[in-house]
């Protein structure tokens, strides 16, 4: 059992897809989780339809799906970081490196969750993931935590290698639905369609929903 | 927002010249195309809170519809727009959305900052 988990990502959804089934683990089990989360998603693109946002409105749109999302998560410590969509990769490092490393000296994590730096696809996942591995390895050694990384680029597993963690999640699997539902804006047009694939028992869906899987990154391999 | 009356685009655009603005422009392929299909060139841009000040500008074509602003030195185009309202904050959005309702492209002109 984990003592804190800490969980950090670029944009609201991002810990729905492939994590909420762990988070939801964790926090079924009466260990605490915080989630730091750079950015609103301002620069979304899926407005609705028929369309329940604009450019200005998103951002109010998506925080409220956010703090739904951490409500259904069982997440009670959320720091929203008020970074914009896009521009993580254009940040000062220096700075960003910095906050990330006084949140995790405050919550003091045994386990950070985050993605995996060049194999996330999205500028801002990598941007992200770099900066919490750079943020550990300032630490000594002896006292930091593990960091388990989501990696999802095209090809990735001929490079890194296989998933070492794998977490059969599937007793989530109706709580991480009602996670996905809940970034409404992002996810409605693709939602009713998973959800039907799903409980047609369609085997790529059904493990997508059941089974979630990480790295542990060599962060002491500097 | 609701579909583009070109005709009332026009009257905002013609309200609006002259005077100093802030400027959101924006094009977006979505941040996965190009990892939904390898081959795919994906491109996108955003300038945001960028001034400028138009002398005439227009709306054009049948839907969806382009804008061009001429500038003292230059010009603003954008292409695809489909949508637009005026918000609270007396902002003027105007997007292109696809048949899904994705955005991919804004246009938007505003008398005071967007916020950051």
């Amino acid at each position: 059992m984990e003592r804190h988990v800490l969980v950090i990502f670029p944009h609201p959804d991002d810990e729905a897809f492939g994590v909420a089934g762990t988070i939801l683990s964790h926090t079924q089990n009466g260990t605490p989780v915080t989630y730091v989360c750079l950015t609103l998603g301002e620069m979304g693109r899926n407005m609705g339809r028929p369309l329940i946002a604009n450019r200005e409105t998103l951002p109010d749109i998506r925080r409220k799906e956010l703090e739904e999302a951490c409500r259904l998560l069982g997440i009670e410590d959320l720091r929203r970081f008020g970074m914009r969509d896009k521009t993580i990769e254009f940040t000062d490092d220096a700075m960003l490196i910095n906050r990330l490393g006084e949140v995790i000296d405050d919550v003091d994590p045994s386990l950070i969750i985050t993605f995996y730096p060049g194999y996330a696809v999205h500028p801002d996942h990598d941007a992200t993931a770099a900066a919490v591995i750079q943020a550990v390895q300032m630490m000594p050694p002896e006292s930091r935590p593990t960091v388990h990384a989501l990696a999802f680029s095209e090809g990735c597993e001929k490079i890194i290698g296989e998933p070492d963690i794998i977490h059969d999640v599937s007793a989530f699997a109706d709580q991480k639905m009602k996670v996905i539902e809940a970034h409404e804006s992002q996810t409605a047009g693709v939602f009713q369609t998973m959800k039907q694939r799903f409980l047609e028992h369609d085997e790529t869906m059904k493990d997508r929903m059941n089974t979630e899987r990480f790295w542990t990154y060599p962060v002491d391999n500097e | 927002m609701k579909p583009i009356d070109k005709k009332l685009v026009q009257e905002k655009i013609d309200e609006l010249a002259g005077k100093e603005l802030y400027v959101h422009l924006e094009t977006t392929n979505g941040a996965y195309a190009s990892h939904k299909n390898q081959g795919f060139f994906s491109v996108g841009t955003f300038l945001r809170n960028a001034r400028i000040n138009y002398v005439q500008g227009k709306i054009t074509g049948p839907g969806p519809f382009r804008i061009g602003l001429e500038l003292e030195g230059g010009w603003a185009y954008a292409e695809g727009l489909t949508d637009w309202e005026v918000d609270d904050n007396n902002q003027v959005l105007l997007a292109g959305h696809d048949p899904d309702g994705r955005l991919a492209i804004a246009f938007q002109l505003s008398e005071k900052p967007f916020r950051k």
